[in-house]
């Protein structure tokens, strides 16, 4: 049996909004083991993308414990944390959230940025995500310049190219039209298989589910 | 290198904007430039003072004339070299708009006292023989396209009735700072004309400009002039020359503040202009702010980023403002020559509008900065860019 790569255990979140407190997970354990490709699906509100914001340690749990990779990162100060996620965690969003004055290769230079990489290894590394996207031809091109495959295609160059344990994507597709979606769903299963990476994706389209090993539902803030 | 590329990059995101700020703001430097330029030629006069020189007049008012007898007492006094005085006179030459100084003078003594003046032997030598004859500065000749022998008439108002004078010598200033406005005749002449029409107005001056040998004797003869006047009828005050003119640019405080006021106010509107650029940038940002944080940038750096941004605004257009300032200023002392003598941009004031734009680039970057930091990720994220 694999590894456990992601430890979640009886975890609440409570949403507090003016006075009034809203339960968006309620004591939800999930263990996600290395390797594994996870679909998170559920209606809108169910608490899918709080499960993946606690799991990529850009939100903490009212109670409860979230061990990644071996780290509580509960425990984890802002800024230890924001060290933790640019090592561990690789972002995809559904509206890519490439910074529109970068190009594609600026974009993915981006995270390495905060290593301690030389000029010329970050651009062996960029070069190399960006050629498992499939695209080394388009380095100089700015998001306006490409199209949304393309551009989530660069977003998932900058969410691989400091080779993170954890992959969350969120919605991937879901600004696609159905040929570019099929394409990230495919380089997704790629990264999965090829590269062993563990991915977190939330999805409200079953079809793109059916490409992750596992598929969990989310009701009300509780696993199906 | 890379974080500048994107604090430049973000910058000129809205071109438009962009530009119309940096605009703004070298607009504000420059006229902060420009205020403070006026304001320092304001007290120029005082500042090219000769110590060896006093000034006495009635100790009451300015507009109260001393007897001609006087002179002669003062010219007693030890330590005293030469003692001349000049009468304002007013009028009108052309319309009243025409504005500079025209002085009644003693032509003997005069030139001796103000060796700042230069003026040509022959011209002097004309001038001292033809009671009226006058000697003008060659900024004001220039003005008016004088030459020697043109005739100056002149509608009098403190001294009613047409004068006519004859441009007889054209002084120049000795520095670069010295005054080439004024016009000077016989006192004589004026004289004249008031013993025929107002004979209680005659045989008075308007000021004595006393010359000293030693500038630090200046306490004790200015009080021993005073002493010699005091329960007269005309009790007199006497104080340096550059006391005298201080007392001058006095009178123009309120102005002098108003002015000094404004010159702060515009590093307000500078601090306005570039805080809401600043706060337009960051709220437009907020997603990316959160979607930077997510891929492990701290609040350290954003801060870096904001604060980058807004300071580099500032300074662009700090630079273009002291830029332009010099070619304003030049323009303002050529329209206003005739009422500052020597108008130039002070060190002071380029250091000055450069620490206050830089001082405005920080202070504007705090607000986005603090909200930049409190807003969590999950906010940021959800925001609508």
């Amino acid at each position: 049996m694999a590894d456990v790569t992601v430890q979640v255990q009886n975890v609440t979140k409570i949403y507090k909004r003016d006075s009034l407190d809203i339960p968006v997970l309620r004591n939800l354990s999930l263990s996600i083991p290395e390797g594994e490709f996870l679909a998170l699906m559920g209606p809108s509100g169910s608490g899918k993308t709080t499960l993946m914001n606690l799991i990529a340690g850009i939100d903490k749990p009212t109670s409860g414990n979230v061990t990644v990779a071996g780290t509580n990162i509960d425990a984890l100060g802002e800024s230890q944390l924001a060290a933790w996620r640019s090592q561990h965690i690789g972002f995809v969003f559904q509206f890519y959230n490439l910074l529109p004055v970068l190009t594609a290769f600026e974009n993915v230079e981006l995270p390495l940025l905060l290593t301690n990489l030389s000029k010329k290894e970050r651009k062996e590394h960029v070069e190399t995500a960006l050629s498992v996207v499939g695209l080394s031809d388009r380095m100089m091109h700015y998001p306006k310049q490409l199209s949304g495959g393309q551009e989530q295609r660069v977003a998932i160059a900058r969410a691989i190219v400091t080779d993170p344990t954890v992959i969350v994507a969120d919605e991937p597709t879901g600004d696609l039209d159905k040929k570019s979606a099929e394409d990230i769903l495919d380089l997704l299963v790629r990264l999965n298989r090829e590269f062993k990476k563990t991915i977190v994706m939330v999805t409200h389209d079953p079809h793109a589910a059916e490409h992750a090993h596992t598929v969990r539902h989310l009701d009300k803030g509780e696993l199906q | 290198m890379k974080v500048i590329k994107l604090i430049l990059r973000n910058i000129f995101r809205h071109k438009l904007r962009a530009a119309l700020t940096i605009l703004g703001i070298a607009i504000a430097v420059m006229s902060f430039g420009l205020l403070r330029t006026i304001i320092g030629a304001w007290y120029s006069n005082s500042d090219n003072a000769a110590p060896d020189r006093l000034v006495t007049r009635d100790a009451i008012s300015f507009i109260f004339q001393l007897p001609l007898a006087d002179r002669d007492q003062i010219k007693q006094i030890p330590g005293v070299k030469e003692v001349t005085f000049q009468s304002w006179f007013g009028g009108i030459y052309i319309d009243k708009n025409q504005f500079f100084p025209r002085l009644a003078c003693d032509p003997e003594t005069i030139f001796d006292i103000y060796p700042e003046y230069v003026v040509p032997t022959d011209q002097l030598d004309a001038f001292k023989k033809e009671r009226d004859a006058c000697v003008i500065g060659e900024r004001l000749a220039k003005d008016y396209k004088l030459k020697i022998g043109d005739i100056m008439d002149i509608n009098g108002d403190i001294y009613p009735g047409k004068w006519q004078f004859v441009v007889r010598g054209i002084y120049k200033g000795q520095k670069e700072t010295t005054e080439e406005t004024n016009m000077f005749f016989h006192w004589d002449y004026l004289n004249e004309q008031l013993l025929k029409t107002a004979p209680p107005r005659a045989n008075k001056i308007g000021w004595y400009v006393v010359k000293i040998a030693n500038p630090s004797d200046a306490a004790r003869i200015s009080e021993q002039i005073d002493g010699l006047f005091k329960n007269s009828d005309a009790e007199t005050k006497t104080e340096t020359e550059k006391a005298f003119a201080a007392g001058f640019v006095a009178m123009s405080s309120a102005i002098i503040t108003g002015l000094q006021v404004v010159s702060y106010v515009i590093i307000g509107i500078i601090f306005l202009v570039l805080a809401n650029t600043m706060l337009m940038s960051a709220r437009e940002r907020t997603r990316e702010y959160a979607v930077l944080k997510t891929l492990g940038f701290t609040s350290k750096h954003l801060a870096g980023l904001i604060f980058g941004e807004s300071i580099a605004i500032a300074v662009l257009g700090g630079i273009l403002g002291i830029v332009l300032t010099f070619p304003v200023v030049s323009g303002f002392a050529v329209a206003m020559a005739r009422f500052f003598s020597h108008i130039s941009i002070e060190l002071l004031t380029v250091v000055l509008a450069a620490i206050f734009a830089l001082l405005v680039g920080i202070i504007a970057g705090i607000f986005p900065v603090i909200r930049s930091t409190k807003t969590t990720i999950v906010d940021g994220l959800r925001q609508i860019g």
